[in-house]
């Protein structure tokens, strides 16, 4: 199993979301996050002072998968978030020892 | 060019500003011809001196009541928009008012009240429009024309913010500063002399003439239909409709913003409509704050009970709606109606409010964020009528169906259907002009990432502000 941890745009996750939905991947958990990249920070402006913002608001877009989707997913998000611009984010991909469904105490696969 | 020479130049330039504006400055300032500029003239030592003081400190105190709903409406619509858009949408709540106050200081108030012979420097007019009493200067620099232009250009305000909401998310900040002007300068000022400055509506031959106490439709209905016309021609927000045409919920942020809002609205309310009197020695401004507020609670307990039943929870952000819907409903019967008819027409305005939020979203497909065309265009229309239904003949001589007299009610029907199709007419030429000049609708990006950012710098709750000033390399 792979988690998939994608940091995105807030302004996408709607469009992530609905991608990963038609594919068929319902589960997932989305986190407002803020961090940096490339995209450094973005110029504002308070009562005529610019400032900069350096740590910018994201989202994390985080769900699990067996091993053979990860790549499928993985297409999909970086599709679906893509704008072109610094900022677009990042996917990390990382392997999952266990799952377990709290609810029914199922676990591996079938707990996803 | 040599320094110098450009030094001169520059210098001959400003000479010739500075003298333009001295000029300005010194034909504003020019001495009243009949005016009575500081009341010495006005006031006498006496009982009618008295009379005449008292119903001054009553419109002032009025007009100050009136600009705080600018307060309200500012509240109201920023709880009932996302997070992203309250930057921009606090900006056009507050420019409106102060840019409107200056149209209708230079413009507005001339075509309005000009031919009213209300007060000094308000002589000259037709029964179409006014043309004196611009600027204020002449003899319209008198205490009493600018105690009754304070109270008016709150009015005028309060008619040009409506229109925020029902456009927000997605309008420009320019296109908004650009209609804030014509809105009060013009499409406001024309109506309003027909209806109140001595216009043809006024003195129509059916009962007494059209009669709008306190505005609902010069005020309340002027601003929805010209947001209905701003809305079509905008479009829906992003994500609003569905591919098969259903709407869909998109929630405000704060709900004590919306309720607290609502509060400053409804104390407003207290100086829109009782201090239409223009005086506290007019007693009835008692009954008019009575059917206000009952007005304003029925509409509000109408639609809290129609929430409730129809989904099993008490929705508050719609209860708030409907008592707005019954305040407004309300506002052109104010002072011609029995405290038991502003119930009814309260709970009627709540009925109107909860069917013109459906048919707007279902039926006509126009995406109203706020409101406002259900509660100001749909009630205002409602409030006219209720005078030709309602009124009791006890003041102003005007007397609805109730008391058996046909004539009001046309009289009624006739300036509401006056009210919606200049201010509906004139808000899509407005907003078509703007739309194909210098566009109306921010681009797609922006509106997603929400309005706050790329048009003002800033976001409502700047926080995690890591870095310190811009020091120009990041």
């Amino acid at each position: 199993m792979i988690k998939v941890e994608a940091i995105i745009r807030p302004a996408k996750v709607e469009d992530v979301k609905n991608a990963l939905d038609k594919a068929g991947y319902v589960s997932l958990t989305i986190t407002e996050v803020k961090g940096r990249g490339q995209q450094k920070g973005i110029k504002q402006v308070w009562r005529g002072r610019e400032y900069v913002v350096d740590i910018l608001p994201k989202v994390k877009v985080e769900l699990v998968v067996n091993d053979e989707k990860a790549d499928e997913v993985t297409g999909i998000i970086q599709q679906s978030a893509y704008t072109g611009n610094f900022g677009d984010g990042k996917i990390f991909l990382t392997p999952v020892q266990k799952v377990v469904r709290i609810r029914t105490g199922e676990s591996g696969a079938d707990a996803l | 060019m040599p320094v110098k020479a450009k030094e001169e130049k520059m210098n001959i330039k400003k000479i010739i500003q500075w003298s333009v504006m001295a000029g300005i400055i010194l034909m504003l300032a020019l001495p009243a011809l009949a005016g009575d500029p500081n009341g010495a003239e006005t006031y006498t030592n006496d009982i009618a001196g008295m009379k005449l003081a008292i119903n001054f400190t009553w419109t002032l105190i009025g007009a100050f009541l009136v600009f705080f709903m600018q307060a309200g409406f500012a509240y109201l619509g920023a709880g009932a928009l996302r997070v992203k858009n309250t930057v921009n949408y606090f900006t056009k709540s507050y420019m409106d008012f102060s840019i409107g106050a200056l149209a209708y200081w230079a413009v507005g108030f001339g075509l309005m009240f000009g031919g009213s012979k209300l007060y000094p420097g308000l002589e000259d007019g037709n029964a179409w429009i006014g043309w004196s009493g611009f600027f204020l200067t002449g003899d319209a620099y008198d205490v009493q024309t600018i105690m009754f232009w304070m109270f008016q250009v709150v009015f005028a305000a309060t008619a040009a913010t409506i229109v925020a909401g029902a456009v927000a998310e997605r309008l420009k900040i320019q296109a908004y500063l650009i209609y804030s002007i014509f809105v009060t300068a013009v499409i406001y000022s024309i109506y309003g002399h027909w209806i109140w400055g001595g216009g043809w509506l006024s003195t129509l031959p059916y009962g007494v003439g059209a009669r709008d106490f306190a505005g609902s439709g010069a005020v309340h209905a002027i601003g929805g239909f010209v947001a209905l016309a701003g809305v079509i021609l905008l479009g829906p927000r992003i994500g609003k409709f569905n591919k098969d045409g259903t709407p869909n919920a998109i929630p405000g942020h704060d709900v004590g913003m919306i309720v607290m809002g609502t509060f400053f609205l409804f104390f407003g309310w207290f100086g829109f409509n009782p201090a239409s009197t223009l005086a506290a020695t007019d007693l009835r401004i008692s009954v008019i704050a009575v059917t206000t507020f009952l007005a304003g609670a029925a509409g509000a307990t109408f639609v809290c009970y129609a929430t409730y039943f129809k989904t099993g929870k008490v929705d508050i952000a719609l209860t708030c709606n409907g008592a707005l819907a019954g305040l407004v409903g309300i506002t052109a019967g104010a002072a011609y109606v029995a405290p038991w008819a502003a119930v009814v027409i309260g709970i009627i305005s709540g009925m109107l409010i909860m069917f013109g939020l459906w048919f707007n979203e279902w039926k006509l497909k126009i995406d109203d964020p706020v409101g406002a065309i259900a509660c100001h265009a749909y009630n205002g229309v409602w409030g006219l009528l209720a005078v030709g239904i309602f009124a009791d003949g006890t003041y102003g001589g005007v007397k609805g169906l109730i008391v058996g007299e046909t004539g009001q009610i046309i009289a009624q029907a006739i300036d509401a259907v006056t009210v919606a199709v200049w201010a509906f007419g004139t808000g899509l030429i407005l907003f078509g002009i703007l739309k194909y000049t210098i566009g109306i609708r921010v681009s797609a990006e922006e509106e997603l990432t929400g309005l706050d950012i790329p048009e003002h710098g800033t976001s409502a709750y700047p926080e995690f502000v890591i870095a310190g000033p811009f020091d120009g390399k990041r």
